[in-house]
């Protein structure tokens, strides 16, 4: 669409600058402060430039968090988006059954984070747990509370329950997009499903796909809620992914300094990561 | 291949069901046959884990602030992204890429960097443990997302029908509320199912701006499980009481939720 230049324009926007910004400048700015001080207490601060930073970006603590962190973003979207995706296409276009299945589908996408979390622990317990009874049943010795890979495996079975439909939904979405036109085209040049879905279905997913993806990185990087319930980070710190690792630090033993210097690079991380995204995404968007 | 099609999303849909089945077989047991022993479903069926949230003040007042804030943020929101989503989609202004890309950075922003600061904010103005600090602190990441969905829904309406509004002799905001609200009304919709989802669903902020008079139920059930022992039964009820709003929600914009993700850029 060709814009019209108005700077008056800035008076709509003016609202929903100042509430967001009163919400992320400020504290914002508190971290900042609080990532190059140092206190012993009683609102009194020390200037200590970059420690703090050269301190986390050291810490073997931190390395662990993150390499967990991008593990587990990393399986989740191997496993969520191809299922995602699979589901999509098998749905049905039409009729009564689409309803019930996009109702039924998004219903854990409206569970609140620990009520989330709350079930999948009542799910899984070994002894009173659907899944966990299940599974010793079989002869596999099965604890998530005392396993390092039994959690793992709670905890990414648990992100690809809540979140695999998000994926669906917007795969679903790109699909319903494709004009009859196409299919019927490629009936007649005798094409198979598999060339259908290569040559028609994906580039037409393309965009929703990035959105998922997108979407998908930004929230998994900042899961906090689901494990923190399921697992508590545990065992041992086995789950403790990037933001359960900071709260820890933050408000468990309240060392604001290094605290504040880790929610830096994680954000400054995240950041990065997004808007590589974003620019490939504009860039495509253009063509 | 095509007659076993409706058996991919089957089987998908009872694995959703799954965990949801437990919880309300759960809910429905008395503690002692939780503990005592495993069955499918409730042996000896009893309600009285929801009576008792329906009885407790502390539990349902937990859902009443949950409510008050969720809408309070959900009408906060759009209202304010309805005239910035017009602007995005309508005017070139200066900065206005950079502001849209800085706006959508505090959807990225994780909670859990902002939970002491915002506390600190809060408290030093004097709004913590109120419905509205919540419903503000949700602004943060509501309001972009608000405006990223109605930005999409309005740049699909034509700019035509702008203009012939205004050679029609309507002026701007006659315009905006008789004609441009109405053909609209979906993203809104939509928009306003997001706001409230996200709001719904979150916890860490909502936990650390609330101490009493306004904590939110998933704080309750929180503070059940780690205090009053381990009273499956009663937070399980509590869980499946969760689910009602967001299932209520979702049946009434079904039809809109693929559109959409689809126009909305969710």
């Amino acid at each position: 669409m060709n814009k019209t230049t108005n700077q008056k324009a800035w008076w709509f926007v003016f609202p929903v600058v100042v509430l967001v910004a009163f919400n992320a400048l400020i504290p914002l700015m508190t971290v900042v402060n609080y990532s190059v001080q140092e206190t012993f207490g009683d609102n009194v601060f020390f200037w200590e430039g970059v420690k703090w930073f050269e301190q986390v970006l050291n810490s073997d603590r931190f390395h662990a968090s993150f390499l967990r962190q991008l593990a587990f973003t990393g399986m989740i979207l191997v496993i969520e988006v191809p299922l995602g995706i699979g589901v999509a296409l098998s749905m049905p276009r039409k009729g009564p059954w689409v309803s019930v299945c996009l109702v039924l589908m998004a219903l854990p996408l409206l569970i609140p984070w620990n009520v989330v979390g709350a079930m999948w622990n009542i799910f899984a317990l070994p002894d009173t747990g659907l899944l966990g009874r299940g599974i010793n049943a079989l002869g596999i010795d099965y604890n998530f509370t005392q396993q390092p890979v039994s959690a793992w495996l709670t905890t990414v079975l648990m992100d690809v329950w809540h979140w695999t439909s998000l994926v669906v939904l917007l795969a679903y979405a790109g699909l319903c997009s494709i004009p009859d036109a196409y299919y019927q085209a490629a009936k007649i040049d005798g094409a198979g499903a598999w060339s259908v879905f290569w040559r028609i279905q994906l580039p037409k997913m393309k965009r929703v796909l990035t959105i998922a993806i997108l979407l998908r990185f930004m929230d998994s990087f900042m899961i906090y809620t689901e494990p923190f319930v399921l697992t508590g980070g545990g065992p041992g710190n086995t789950t403790t992914f990037l933001s359960i690792d900071l709260v820890k630090i933050a408000l468990g033993q309240f060392d604001l300094g290094p605290a504040a210097a880790m929610s830096l690079i994680y954000f400054l991380v995240v950041l990065l990561v997004c808007w590589v995204f974003y620019t490939l995404m504009m860039r495509h968007e253009e063509k | 291949m095509k007659t076993h099609k409706w058996l991919v999303p089957t089987l998908y849909i009872v694995f959703l069901m799954l965990p949801i089945y437990w919880l309300l077989n759960m809910s429905f047991k008395t503690t002692n046959e939780i503990l005592g022993t495993f069955s499918l479903w409730p042996l000896d069926f009893t309600l009285d884990n929801y009576r008792k949230i329906f009885t407790d003040p502390t539990w349902y007042n937990g859902y009443l602030n949950s409510i008050a804030y969720v809408v309070m943020n959900t009408v906060i929101s759009v209202s304010v992204a309805l005239p910035a989503a017009y602007a995005f989609s309508r005017y070139r202004f200066l900065g206005d890429k950079h502001l849209f890309f800085w706006l959508l950075t505090n959807r990225m922003a994780p909670p859990a960097v902002f939970a002491l600061p915002f506390f600190q904010l809060y408290s030093a103005i004097g709004l913590f443990d109120t419905h509205i600090a919540v419903a503000l602190a949700h602004c943060l990441f509501n309001i972009p997302l608000a405006v990223w969905i109605l930005e999409g829904f309005m740049s699909a309406v034509p700019k035509e029908l702008d203009e012939t509004a205004y050679l029609d002799g309507y002026s701007f905001w006659r315009f905006f509320r008789k004609i441009f609200i109405p053909t609209i009304a979906a993203g809104i919709g939509v928009a306003a199912f997001f706001c409230f989802m996200y709001s719904w669903v979150e916890l860490l902020l909502a936990k650390t701006l609330t101490s009493v008079a306004a904590k939110p139920i998933a704080a309750t059930m929180t503070r059940t499980a780690s205090t009053a022992g381990y009273e499956l039964g009663l937070l399980a009820a509590a869980g499946t009481l969760t689910l009602v709003p967001g299932a209520f929600v979702i049946y009434f914009v079904r039809n809109y939720i693929a559109k959409g993700f689809a126009l909305g850029r969710v």
